[in-house]
């Protein structure tokens, strides 16, 4: 008995020391340092989601979360290509960040209260502004949303979308019925075989899920976006300056797309007189150093991944498959809701 | 008068309609009312279904193609491009293409090692035995990971599709076996303690689900373990289905040691025999002989069960087959049944395999005494 009291008494300090070593090490925050001794980031993405993390046919990952994660490789080490990719699945996403296996997620999380304020994470910045929407048939005829008076929904199981729409259709005043399926693809095939009026889920989804329909362009997007679901990297808690170096990097690519500067046109916008451009490429002031980087940390960005436009329109824009507009993510000068504050 | 000798005439031949074909099929489809009626449903039925297989998988079907516009035809069947062009990510996942040569040669000596050990009748069977579980699986962790003899360094999450699933399958199945042996011994055994180990790490590891050991292998552990002592997820998996299937293989194996009469123990006891050597000259060898149907059950089990792996973010053939449906470039309605099917046929072809290997050693092994005549 005695015997079997210390074996557990030692286990137990075991594990205490283990704990405390390891909230130490994370409490220090020096990401940066880190990731630079290492020569690599690590970053979390999904186990696939059109448009934001997903393997081209040779296995690169392709998206605009990816290219969040190249670019915070190009600032630090001026190579895009020091990104070694994690897939994590919904559950162990925040384990992950807080053990310390990834520096960064970029897995399309929605940042809610609740996360930012009891999983020990930090979000910085927003790169996607998604929120629930409807897709019906063309040849319905309507418009908007508010038209969906004694429509069926089709809709996933247990998720808030469920009820979101419950939420909009009584703030309403309008019937609706909900049909809901435990996976996305079984939502979609009765949506496609014309069990239900209209198919809801968030808005990026809705055009990855249009694509799987039989006849694609027989079914049309509803502008209403009837929930928030601003989509961002997250961070461990507690280290600023890596947290900084993540909203600046966005914000850097906002900045850049502001000023009309494109992957393309670098060298000439290297010679231009504005104060603001200057202040971009590292020519006047001494913000890549403050960050802990080098002057060119923002050229180094945008050359190897373009501005957020460039990003959007690469991987989401209405030349791909997706097909996706800018709207609420178009700048805040063509009125978007993408705002970086100035560089200066 | 010359003698006669009696010859019988020669047999007339049976009735046209009891011989050949048509005879048989008299007898065992159209016998009576019954009969009839049921072998035209389930012809009926099966032209039906080949019908649909048939034209789905071959005449709608889109053979060629670069992108997710070859599959977009008004009546369209399976989307068979689609595997061509992810075939690579499918077999070998992330693994850098400039050194899949390697997996190649895994597979490959692996192979060559494996037919002759699995053939009776071909000798060297110690040979064989030290070459595939002493040199092999070191072959396979060098070639595989790297990183030694100019080798470039692999990290095991580059590892996907088929190399993940036979990675984990393999090491389950040949780990779980002996483990699994020694576990079923153990909880038969007269020593107090070790029976009471054996049997508490039996029931836990049978008491759980699969899902649930692969999480907390992989969620649990690394908040427990100190700042970047991270150990590799594949490892931690394969720790953890090897543990866990181990756990299915002990009770087989027991079923196996209780079905040996107890004369089989005396009759070595007579003999002088002591316990290791009547464990493993006479009890085992019957033992396991009777239980080759349960063993390879759990095998197939256990090959099926790898596709749990995704959970903790390790992509198997399935997982990875499921992550490539998300390409926006290859989505359209039949992506999916596409990919499906292809996952579905290599998992029953391996599947497939292992239960004709499973009947063939039956038989091979089986003496008069067990035959029924």
């Amino acid at each position: 008995m005695q015997m079997f009291r210390q074996i557990f008494l030692c286990f137990g300090l075991l594990v205490m020391a283990t704990l405390t070593v390891s909230s130490t090490a994370h409490a220090t925050g020096q990401t940066l340092e880190l990731v630079q001794k290492r020569g690599h980031l690590k970053c979390g993405v999904s186990q696939g989601l059109p448009g934001f993390s997903t393997p081209d046919d040779r296995g690169s990952w392709t998206g605009i979360d990816v290219d969040f994660c190249k670019a915070m490789a190009a600032a630090i080490f001026n190579d895009a290509s020091k990104v070694k990719f994690t897939p994590l699945s919904a559950k162990e996403r925040f384990t992950a960040i807080q053990s310390g296996e990834v520096d960064i997620i970029a897995r399309n999380t929605t940042w809610s209260m609740h996360r930012d304020t009891a999983l020990g994470v930090d979000f910085p910045v927003i790169n996607y502004y998604d929120g629930q929407g409807f897709m019906v048939r063309r040849d319905l005829g309507i418009k908007s949303a508010l038209e969906l008076d004694g429509a069926t929904l089709c809709t996933n199981q247990g998720t808030t979308t469920e009820l979101n729409a419950a939420d909009y259709f009584r703030s309403n005043a309008m019937q609706y019925e909900i049909v809901a399926f435990e996976k996305a693809d079984e939502s979609v095939a009765a949506y496609n075989s014309g069990r239900c009026d209209a198919y809801t889920t968030d808005h990026s989804a809705l055009y990855a899920q249009k694509l799987k329909l039989t006849d694609p362009k027989a079914h049309i997007v509803l502008p209403e976006v009837i929930s928030k679901e601003p989509l961002g990297p997250l961070v461990r808690q507690g280290d600023s300056a890596w947290n900084d170096l993540v909203r600046w990097t966005h914000y850097a690519s906002l900045t850049a797309e502001e000023l009309g500067v494109t992957s393309k046109n670098l060298k000439k916008m290297s010679r231009s007189s504005n104060p603001a451009i200057r202040r971009l490429f590292g020519l006047d002031g001494s913000f890549g150093a403050n960050l802990g980087l080098s002057k060119q940390w923002a050229v180094q960005i945008i050359g190897s991944v373009g501005n957020y436009g460039e990003i959007f329109e690469r991987n989401l824009g209405v030349k791909t498959p997706l097909g996706i507009k800018r709207g609420a993510n178009a700048l805040w000068t063509q009125g978007g809701l993408q705002y970086a504050p100035p560089i200066r | 008068m010359s003698a006669q000798t009696w010859s019988p005439k020669p047999a007339r031949p049976a009735p046209a309609n009891t011989v050949g074909f048509v005879g048989w099929a008299r007898e065992n489809l159209f016998a009576t009312k019954l009969d009839t009626a049921l072998t035209l449903l389930c012809v009926t039925l099966i032209v039906y279904t080949l019908e649909v297989v048939f034209g789905w998988a071959i005449i709608d079907a889109s053979f060629s193609g670069e992108d997710r516009k070859a599959c977009l035809k008004q009546v369209q069947g399976a989307c068979w491009p689609f595997i061509d062009a992810k075939l690579g990510q499918f077999i070998y996942g992330r693994y850098p293409e400039m050194e899949r040569w390697r997996v190649d040669w895994v597979f490959a000596i692996g192979a060559l090692g494996l037919v002759p050990l699995l053939m009776p009748k071909v000798g060297w069977k110690r040979a064989n035995v030290i070459f595939m579980l002493g040199f092999y699986p070191l072959f396979c962790f060098f070639m595989l990971t790297g990183g030694v003899f100019g080798l470039t360094p692999v990290d095991t999450t580059d590892w996907g599709g088929l190399l993940v699933t036979l990675v984990v399958a393999i090491t389950g199945i040949v780990g779980s076996l002996p483990l699994g042996i020694l576990l079923a011994l153990g909880r038969r055994s007269e020593l107090p303690i070790v029976r009471a180990l054996c049997v508490a790490f039996i029931e836990i590891f049978r008491g759980v689900p699969l899902i649930t050991v692969l999480f907390m292998a992989s969620v649990m552990l690394p908040l427990f373990l100190p700042d970047g002592v991270n150990f590799d997820k594949l490892v931690r998996c394969l720790i953890g289905v090897a543990l866990f299937s181990s756990a299915y293989m002990a009770e087989v194996v027991r079923g196996g040691l209780q079905a040996i009469p107890k004369g089989q123990y005396e009759a070595a006891a007579a003999l002088g025999l002591g316990y290791w050597k009547t464990t493993r000259l006479i009890i085992l060898p019957q033992a396991l002989k009777l239980v080759i149907p349960g063993i390879v059950n759990t095998f197939i089990g256990l090959f099926k069960d790898t596709t749990l792996v995704l959970i903790v973010g390790l992509f198997d053939l399935l997982g990875i087959v499921q992550l490539h449906f998300t390409d926006s470039s290859w989505a359209t309605p039949e992506t999916h049944i596409t990919g499906y099917a292809f996952a579905a046929f290599v998992f029953w072809v391996f599947c497939f395999a292992m239960s004709r290997y499973s009947i063939f050693m039956e038989n091979h092994l089986s003496t008069d005494r067990d035959k029924e005549s």
